[in-house]
């Protein structure tokens, strides 16, 4: 009895290995792209994944581990394909030999908790919301505060500066906006996925910080656009470089976008805060793809191209459903230049045609 | 098939026991395998922070991601803090739970009580962290942080622990959250092992004219304090490595602050907030070591809990 439990442990253990070892073999085969990172893109990925699989029979398996785990995982090339929020530097793409490009849009709005007061209805300047985010601004009447908002009753309230408590996109595209208006944040704080607050409570993730906003009476926050409409909170307006109060919504995040220029950005390293332009809002940013600039599986590699050429060209009203901004045509014209130039095989023949 | 006590039969057994004590010892022994492995790896992944900070981090209140300057001090004060709040709170109120359920409760409300007590303990982490977010949480700063800051703000000593805005989320909030997660676990241990007590024990000092008090004082503690420190360390255990619940409710500033209702952050929550996106080797070197430094208080407090009960043994002998 004893034996034959043996031969069966044996005959089971077989039976794993060959599994295993032709779930391998499917892999070389591509009917399935991978991806990992950023978390904020995730579900137009995941939508854009489904629908794409419905259409071609390509399937693509997005993991959304972080940014940070992304660039991890693209360098280890462990994946087709990374995701990040932050764009890499230049030199930092050549190190590693990756490209990178924009997959989709979407912006940060300031958020706050104040009775009888609306959205869009308080004004911020980017030197205001320095100040509030460095613990210098402390309270809603504060004079710097009441001078962008005449005629609206601000109260004598403490404000309570919410920020993320993870690393994220959305806070570097928040603190890259801070340091590019005020050289004092530049100093101090400086920019990153997450960055030593001088004030606040941290809330984990956008729900997070939406969560605390919504529940700390004064309180000021920053969440992606898509989470303040979601969550119905009162989001205010800010002046853009060309001295506009703009409101945020998907017409002046495209400005932005538009008025990028992403041509003589090299490795498509353009963070869209504090863009000109009178309709531009002013805390935009684009979420990005990492790949390998020489690829030992090329035909893995053509699939993922193929897979967002698709979503470029057919994605848009997904993304939009989503409250995402799809990129502008002339972005995605100039992408699709890149790769063409960009992304070759080991034997030097380009990938994208 | 043999016949039974052949030494065919015999021989055959003998192996099987052999097979069996081996397999047995191979897994007790994989408990020190894992916790090698887990220390080692711990240390080789946090070796480039400890290379880089030394012992300057465990003191080291910064926490700077931007220019990679990184101390511990601000999670190991918070992982301290709130977990001798929860102590503080959880260990006099199991006790009442579990005196009353054993020596005051009438027969039929003990079986629902203990049930109740034990159904506490099975609630996952995370309901505790939404309910203490979302309605502990505003509740709190409404009605019972003014109340703090007004009565005990201004007193000498302990008048800045309850300075600051009422936010509802911070060190206070965590410990409370924390000491409401610890009382199932102490107090059904205590439960139990007060009923071990032999009732020829009780009931001869009843019989002496002992009140409830001095029975359970005298006679029911000193019989099963070794169990009830036991009891007091598995909360212990719990609030220092409590993630999910007090990233919810702690505020998650890495700031240093004097007043327990300001946000503070824990190792635990630190770990889970910031390991996804942590860029760079040295950023996630300190995150490892963080983990390090948990890793040792846990292991700090359980030993000196086990010397504490060698020590209470030791008196236990001499006296008798």
């Amino acid at each position: 009895m004893n034996a034959k439990f043996g031969r069966g442990l044996i005959a089971s253990l077989t039976l794993v290995t060959g599994l295993s070892a032709a779930a391998t073999t499917a892999a070389a085969d591509v009917t399935a792209i991978t991806g990992a990172g950023a978390t904020f893109p995730y579900p137009i990925y995941a939508k854009w994944a489904e629908a794409y699989k419905a259409k071609t029979g390509v399937s693509m398996n997005y993991q959304s581990i972080g940014s940070g785990g992304g660039i991890k995982q693209i360098t280890a090339k462990t994946v087709d394909f990374g995701a990040s929020d932050m764009p890499l530097k230049p030199e930092d793409l050549d190190k590693e030999g990756l490209m990178q490009f924009p997959a989709v849009m979407g912006g940060n709005v300031p958020v706050y908790n104040l009775q009888g007061i609306n959205a869009g209805e308080i004004k911020f300047s980017g030197e205001v919301l320095a100040d509030i985010y460095l613990g210098k601004i402390k309270k809603w009447n504060d004079p710097a505060v009441a001078a962008l908002n005449k005629g609206i009753n601000l109260p004598d309230e403490n404000i309570t500066v919410v920020h993320r408590s993870d690393g994220s996109g959305t806070t570097f595209i928040w603190v890259n906006y801070l340091s590019k208006v005020s050289p004092e944040w530049k100093t101090k704080v400086g920019e990153g996925t997450s960055v030593s607050w001088p004030a606040g409570v941290g809330g984990k993730g956008n729900e997070g910080v939406a969560s605390y906003v919504q529940r700390i009476k004064g309180s000021i926050g920053y969440v992606e656009y898509a989470y303040a409409l979601q969550n119905k909170m009162a989001y205010g307006q800010v002046k853009n470089k060309d001295g506009q109060f703009i409101k945020p919504d998907d017409t002046t995040f495209k400005a932005a976008a538009a008025h990028a220029n992403w041509e003589k950005a090299p490795g498509f390293y353009e963070i869209l805060t504090d863009e000109p332009g009178k309709d531009s809002w002013p805390i935009t940013g684009a979420t990005f793809i990492l790949m390998h600039k020489v690829q030992n599986k090329p035909d893995n590699a053509q699939e993922v191209l193929k897979f967002f050429d698709w979503a470029y060209t057919n994605g848009g009203k997904m993304a939009a459903d989503l409250d995402y901004v799809p990129m502008p045509d002339g972005v995605t014209k100039l992408v699709r230049n890149a790769w063409k130039t960009q992304m070759k095989d080991a034997s030097g023949k380009a990938v994208w045609h | 098939m043999t016949r039974p006590f052949s030494p065919a039969h015999l021989k055959r057994q003998h192996l099987l026991d052999l097979a069996f004590r081996n397999t047995t010892r191979l897994f007790a022994f994989l408990v020190f395998a894992i916790l090698a492995g887990t220390l080692v790896s711990l240390l080789i992944g946090s070796l480039p922070a400890i290379r880089t900070f030394g012992f300057g981090f465990l003191f080291s209140s910064e926490w700077n991601p931007v220019t990679e300057k990184f101390g511990a001090l601000v999670p190991i004060i918070g992982t301290l803090a709130t977990s001798a709040i929860a102590l503080l709170i959880g260990i006099p109120v199991s006790f009442g739970i579990a005196l009353f359920l054993t020596e005051l409760s009438p027969r039929w409300l003990k079986r629902p009580l203990g049930i109740a007590v034990e159904l506490l303990a099975g609630i996952p982490s995370i309901i505790y962290g939404m309910w203490g977010l979302f309605v502990f949480a505003p509740a709190f700063a409404d009605h019972v942080e003014p109340w703090l800051t007004e009565h005990l703000g201004n007193a000498a000593l302990i008048g800045p622990l309850f300075q600051g805005p009422p936010m509802g989320i911070g060190m206070l909030t965590a410990g409370l959250i924390l000491a409401i997660m610890v009382i199932p676990f102490i107090a059904s241990v205590m439960r139990d092992v007060f009923e071990i007590v032999p009732p020829m024990f009780k009931e001869s000092a009843y019989g002496l004219g002992a009140t409830t008090w001095e029975v359970v004082w005298h006679i029911v503690l000193p019989y099963t304090k070794i169990g009830v420190v036991g009891g007091i360390m598995l909360g212990l255990g719990r609030a220092l490595g409590e993630t999910m619940a007090v990233t919810f409710v702690i505020g998650n500033a890495h700031e240093l602050s004097a007043s327990l209702l300001m946000p503070g952050n824990s190792i635990s929550s630190a770990l889970a907030n910031e390991f996804t996106e942590a860029v760079g080797k040295l950023y996630t070197s300190a995150l490892i070591e963080l983990g390090l430094i948990l890793f040792f208080i846990t292991f700090l407090v359980l030993s000196l809990a086990k010397l504490l009960l060698i020590q209470l043994a030791k008196r236990e002998g001499k006296q008798s």
